[in-house]
C-alpha cells in the first residue's frame, strides 16, 4: 500500500489552548516526511471530557462537529493517544444506534496518532542532529493500552541516534491525570503524580516526553511546582527540535 | 464539602505505613503474576478461553443454575436460593440451629462478608470463627478485609504479632513470620478437631457434574469442609459454569494471575457429602445460592459482564488507586476495580456510584483481567447511569447522582464546542486575556502549576506557518 | 453439553522421563520431598519417619498398599503402624492427638504443576491427606499425566465425580503475612512422594 499524501490533522482543543508548539511541531514534521498536513477549520474537541463523565448527549453533540470537520477519505493525524482513542474506540460506541453510526465508524478505521502514523505507516526515520541526551518517556494509557502503540514513540526515540530513551520506575502506571479524574479526586489524582514526578526525576532525564499532553500538564504542573527537574516536551516537539538542530 | 469517599480517600492515602505494605505487596504480586505468563501468546490464547468459558455459562445461566441444582442434589446435597442476604443468612441459622451448632468455622468466603454472616450469627448467639490465618488476623483485630485474595495484606508482622500477643497471651511472643502461622496453627488445631459444622465458599460450581470447586493453600478449607458434620457452602450465582473440562483452563487462570502459583496447594472438589461405606466427610453438605442484585445486573447484556469475574484480584494489584488506598477505603466489600463496578450494581448509584468516577480509565485492570472483562468500558457506562436524565435501566439498583449545576455546565461545554465559531471566539479570548489566567485553580494547583492559554491558538498559528486550512 | 467453548484439550507430549522429572521439579519447587524408591519402600518410610521421630503412622487398612506396607514393614521399626478405618465420629481425637503421619496412594500426578490426584473414599478417609502433619503418597509414575485437563478426560471425570476428588500440590502453605510465603500451616507440614520405580 502506497502511504498517503494527504492527512487531516486534528489538534486537539488542549493543544489548541494550552501547548500550539506541540501541535505545530506534529504538523511540520508531517510535512518534512512528505505528507500535505490539512487543518480542518471546523475542529473543537472529540467530546472525551463529556463522554467519561457519562454527559453522553453533550459529547455526541460535540462530537458530530468532529464528524463534519473530519469527513470524507483522508487519514486523519491526531497528536494525542487519549484523544485519538475517543476517535478511533469510542466514537463507535457513542454513535450506535443512529443516524451517524456509518459515519463515526468510518472515522474511527481512519484516525492515527501521530507517532504511530509516523511510524507503521510512513515508517519515517528521523536525523538526529542534536547532542546526546538523556530523555525519560511516559507513555499514556490511551497509547500503551487502549490503542497498544507504545512501541511507536518507543521506535521513534530509539531512531534518534544520540537519545538515550529512559522508562521510570513504575512506568506503565497511570500519572493520575484522567481529565476530570484529577479534579474529583484531587488527593489521588496528585498522590500519583507525585509519584510519578519523583520517578522521572530519578531517572536523571534531562527531557520528559510523552504522546499526551493530558500527562504532560499533570506531570508538568507538578515537576514545576516542585521545583527543577526535567524539561517537559510533547515527544513531537523533541523530534522537531532534534531533527532541526543547529 | 468532600464526599465519604474523598475523606476515606485522604485517611487512606494519609496512612503511610498502610501505603508501604500495600505497594509492597502489591508490585510482588504484579511480578509473580507476569512470572507466571512467561509465554504472551499461551496467556492470550487462556484468557480467550477463559472469557469464552464464562460468558457461555453467563449466556446459559438460568438453564444451568436449573442443572447445578439438579446435579447437586442427584449428589446428595441441599440446595437453598437465596434472594438476600438476610435470607441467605436465615437459611444458615436454620442449619446451624437444626444441628445444634453453637459454633461455626469458617473458609475464607467473599460471599459471607456480602451476607455479614458473622455479625448476623453473633446477634443469634452463633460464634462464627475465621480459620484463614489472613481472616483469622482481621477477626481478631475486629477489621474487614482489605483485599478478596490477601485479606491482611495492609498489615505487617509487627501489627500481628502484636495483635497475637494480645489476644492469645498464653502463646510465646513470635514477631517472626514463621512463629506467627505457627501460632495460628496451634490456636485453629483444637478448633477444627472440635467444629460441629463449616462454611466455605466456593470458586466454581459444575453443573454438569455437580462439583463445588474451592481453591486454598492453607488446607483451613479442606478442614472446614471436611471435618465437621456439616457442611454450608455460599456462592454466589454467578459462579456456575456447565462442564466439568473447562474447570482446567479456570483455575490455572485463577492461581496464576491472584498470586503467580501454577495451582494452589489444595483445589478441592465436593461432588456430595460422605458416601455409604466413608468414614469422614460431612453427613450435610448445603449449597447456598445467593443472589443479592446479581440477577438485576445479569439482565443488562452489556454489565452483565460484571458478572464473568472469577475472584482473582488481579485487578486490585494492578490498579493504581487501590496500590495507593488498600481495600478499606473503599468502604465495600469488594475493593479496586471490580468492586467499582460491581457494588455500585449491588447497592445503588446514589449509594456507591462515586466508586464508578474514582478511576483515571487507565485500563491497567482490563489488561490484567483472566477474564477480559472490560472494566472502564463499565465504568463509563455507569458514569452515564449516574447523570442521564432519563433513568431509565430497570436493570441497575435504583439512585441518580445527576444534579442541577453540573449538568448545566456540561450543557454549556457542548454549547461552546459544538460550535466551532463560538469555540474558536473563546479560544481567542482566552490567549488574549491569559494575563487574566488564575494561579490558583483550586485543587488542582495544591500539587501543580496552573496551566496557562497560548498567545496565540494553534488554530491561528498553522496559517502563519502556511498549513492549509480546508 | 453444547456450547461455544469448546476445548482442545491443553496437554504437552512430553516422554515418560521428562514427564517424571518435570512433576518432581515442580513438586519439589513448593517444598514438596520427592523420593525414588523400589520394592523395599515400607523400609524406606519406616526410616524416613524415624529419622523424624514420628510414632505413628496411619495409612487406610482397605487401601491397596495396605498388604505391602504391613509386609514389608521392618519389625524392629519404632514407628508403630495404624491400619486406619474408624469412622471420624469414634475416631477424631486420636487422628488429631495421635496420628503423626500417614500414607496413601494416589490417582495419578500432573507433571505441569507437581500436584498428586486424590479421590479420597472408604479406602482412605479424607483427613488421612490432611489432619497428620506428615503425608506420604506412594505414587507410580505410569499414571502421571502432563495437565489436569489432559488427566481428567482420559479418566473420564465428568461420567462420575467422587464425594470429594482433591489436587495436592506440596505442604501447606500462607503467605497471608506480608505475603511471605510460610509452610506448614493448617495441612502438613510435610508432603513427601515416593516414586515407585518399574518393576520391570
Amino acid at each position: 500500500m502506497r502511504p498517503p499524501t494527504e492527512v487531516l490533522f486534528f489538534g486537539t482543543c488542549l493543544i489548541d489552548l494550552l501547548f500550539p508548539q506541540a501541535g505545530l511541531s506534529a504538523m511540520r514534521l508531517l510535512r518534512e516526511a512528505g505528507v500535505r498536513v490539512i487543518y480542518p477549520r471546523g475542529q473543537t474537541c472529540c467530546g472525551q471530557p463529556a463522554w467519561n463523565s457519562g454527559y453522553r448527549e453533550e459529547a455526541r453533540r460535540v462530537a458530530l462537529t468532529q464528524l463534519d470537520a473530519l469527513a470524507g477519505d483522508r487519514p486523519v493525524v491526531v497528536p494525542s493517544g487519549s484523544c485519538a482513542g475517543m476517535l478511533r474506540v469510542h466514537y463507535p460506541s457513542l454513535f450506535a444506534g443512529t443516524a451517524d453510526e456509518a459515519r463515526a465508524k468510518a472515522l474511527a478505521g481512519r484516525v492515527y496518532e501521530l507517532t504511530e502514523f509516523l511510524v507503521r505507516v510512513l515508517d519515517w526515520h528521523p536525523k538526529d542532529l542534536g547532542p546526546p541526551l538523556r530523555v525519560a518517556v511516559h507513555h499514556s494509557c490511551s497509547a500503551r493500552r487502549e490503542l497498544g502503540i507504545a512501541d511507536a514513540a518507543a521506535a521513534l526515540l530509539r531512531r534518534l541516534d544520540q537519545v538515550e530513551a529512559v522508562e521510570p520506575d513504575h512506568g506503565s502506571e497511570c500519572c493520575g491525570f484522567g481529565g476530570t479524574f484529577a479534579i474529583k479526586q484531587p488527593e489521588l489524582s496528585a498522590a500519583m503524580a507525585g509519584d510519578k514526578a519523583e520517578a522521572i526525576r530519578s531517572t536523571g532525564a534531562q527531557v520528559l516526553v510523552s504522546q499526551d499532553c493530558g500527562c504532560l500538564m499533570n506531570l508538568g504542573g507538578t515537576l514545576a511546582r516542585q521545583g527543577g527537574g526535567p524539561r517537559v516536551r510533547h515527544i513531537a516537539e523533541l523530534l522537531w527540535e532534534r531533527t532541526h538542530a543547529e | 464539602m468532600p464526599s465519604e469517599l474523598r475523606l476515606r480517600v485522604e485517611s487512606g492515602l494519609g496512612n503511610g505505613r498502610v501505603r508501604v505494605n500495600i505497594r509492597r505487596a502489591m508490585d510482588h504480586l504484579v511480578h509473580k503474576r507476569a512470572a507466571a505468563f512467561p509465554d504472551a501468546e499461551e496467556r492470550e490464547g487462556l484468557r480467550a478461553q477463559g472469557e469464552a468459558i464464562r460468558a457461555e455459562a453467563l449466556a446459559r445461566l438460568p438453564e444451568l443454575l436449573e442443572t447445578l441444582e439438579r446435579t447437586c442434589t442427584g449428589n446428595g446435597m441441599r440446595v437453598h436460593w437465596a434472594e438476600t442476604a438476610a435470607e441467605a443468612n436465615r437459611i444458615a441459622l436454620d442449619i446451624l440451629r437444626a444441628k445444634g451448632a453453637r459454633t461455626l468455622i469458617k473458609g475464607k468466603s467473599m460471599v459471607s462478608e456480602e451476607m455479614g454472616l458473622n455479625a448476623f450469627l453473633a446477634a443469634e448467639g452463633i460464634e462464627a470463627v475465621e480459620t484463614d490465618l489472613g481472616e483469622l488476623i482481621l477477626q481478631l483485630g475486629g477489621e474487614r478485609p482489605s483485599h478478596i485474595i490477601a485479606p491482611a495484606i495492609h498489615k505487617d508482622r509487627y501489627e500481628v504479632a502484636e495483635l497475637f500477643g494480645r489476644c492469645f497471651p498464653e502463646l510465646p511472643y513470635r514477631e517472626d513470620i514463621e512463629g506467627l502461622t505457627a501460632a495460628a496453627r496451634a490456636v485453629m488445631r483444637e478448633r477444627f478437631r472440635a467444629a460441629t459444622a463449616g462454611l466455605s465458599g466456593v470458586n466454581f460450581a459444575v453443573a454438569e457434574t455437580g462439583t463445588l470447586c474451592l481453591v486454598e493453600n492453607e488446607g483451613n478449607g479442606r478442614l472446614c469442609t471436611s471435618a465437621p458434620d456439616v457442611h454450608i457452602a455460599v456462592m454466589g450465582i454467578e459462579k456456575v459454569i456447565a462442564r466439568l473440562d473447562q474447570l482446567p483452563p479456570l483455575l490455572t487462570l485463577l492461581t496464576r494471575s491472584a498470586t503467580g502459583q501454577p495451582v494452589t496447594t489444595y483445589v478441592n472438589l465436593i461432588s456430595g457429602p460422605r458416601r455409604a461405606g466413608e468414614r469422614d466427610g460431612p453427613s450435610e453438605v448445603h449449597l447456598i445460592l445467593l443472589d443479592n442484585g446479581r440477577s438485576r445486573v445479569y439482565a443488562d447484556p452489556e454489565l452483565r459482564d460484571t458478572l464473568r469475574c472469577i475472584r482473582c484480584g488481579a485487578c486490585m494489584n494492578h490498579c493504581p488507586i487501590y496500590a495507593r488506598l488498600g481495600g478499606h477505603a473503599y468502604g465495600t466489600v469488594y475493593p479496586g476495580p471490580i468492586g467499582s463496578i460491581l457494588e455500585p450494581q449491588l447497592q445503588g448509584l446514589d449509594r456507591q456510584g462515586e466508586l464508578a468516577e474514582a478511576s483515571t480509565l487507565c485500563g491497567a485492570c482490563a489488561e490484567a483481567c483472566p477474564v477480559k472483562i472490560p472494566i472502564p468500558k463499565l465504568l463509563n457506562r455507569l458514569r452515564w447511569e449516574a447523570v442521564r436524565p432519563d433513568p431509565d435501566a430497570p436493570t441497575l439498583a435504583p439512585g441518580s447522582r445527576r444534579r442541577a449545576l453540573p449538568a448545566l455546565g456540561w450543557w454549556l461545554w457542548a454549547w461552546v464546542y459544538a460550535s466551532p465559531g463560538r469555540y474558536r471566539a473563546i479560544s481567542t479570548l482566552a490567549g488574549r486575556l491569559r494575563w487574566l489566567a488564575p494561579r490558583r485553580l483550586g485543587a488542582w494547583t495544591r500539587s501543580r502549576t496552573a496551566p496557562v492559554p497560548a498567545p496565540r491558538p494553534l488554530s491561528r498559528l498553522v496559517e502563519a506557518e502556511g498549513f492549509e486550512r480546508e | 453439553m453444547p456450547g461455544a467453548a469448546e476445548l482442545t484439550v491443553r496437554r504437552f507430549d512430553w516422554g515418560a522421563e521428562e514427564q517424571t522429572a518435570r512433576f518432581s521439579q515442580a513438586l519439589v519447587a513448593v517444598q514438596g520431598q520427592v523420593i525414588e524408591v523400589g520394592a523395599d519402600w515400607p523400609r524406606r518410610v519406616a526410616d524416613l519417619l524415624a529419622e523424624r521421630g514420628a510414632g505413628r503412622l496411619a495409612f487406610g487398612s482397605e487401601a491397596e498398599l495396605a498388604a505391602e506396607l504391613t509386609r514389608g514393614w521392618p519389625p524392629d521399626s519404632p514407628v508403630r503402624l495404624v491400619p486406619w478405618a474408624e469412622p471420624i465420629e469414634t475416631g477424631r481425637d486420636r487422628l488429631f492427638g495421635e496420628i503423626e503421619a500417614a500414607l496413601t496412594g494416589c490417582r495419578g500426578a500432573i507433571a505441569e504443576t507437581g500436584s498428586l490426584i486424590l479421590w479420597p473414599g472408604r479406602m482412605e478417609p479424607r483427613l488421612l491427606s490432611l489432619v497428620p502433619p506428615i503425608h506420604l503418597v506412594l505414587l507410580d509414575p505410569r499414571e502421571i499425566r502432563s495437565t489436569l485437563h489432559e488427566l481428567l478426560v482420559e479418566q473420564a471425570w465428568s461420567a462420575g465425580m467422587p464425594s470429594n476428588a482433591l489436587l495436592i500440590t506440596g505442604p501447606s502453605k500462607s503467605a497471608d503475612i506480608e505475603q511471605t510465603l510460610t509452610y506448614g500451616v493448617h495441612g502438613p507440614k510435610e508432603l513427601i512422594v515416593l516414586i515407585r520405580a518399574s518393576s520391570d
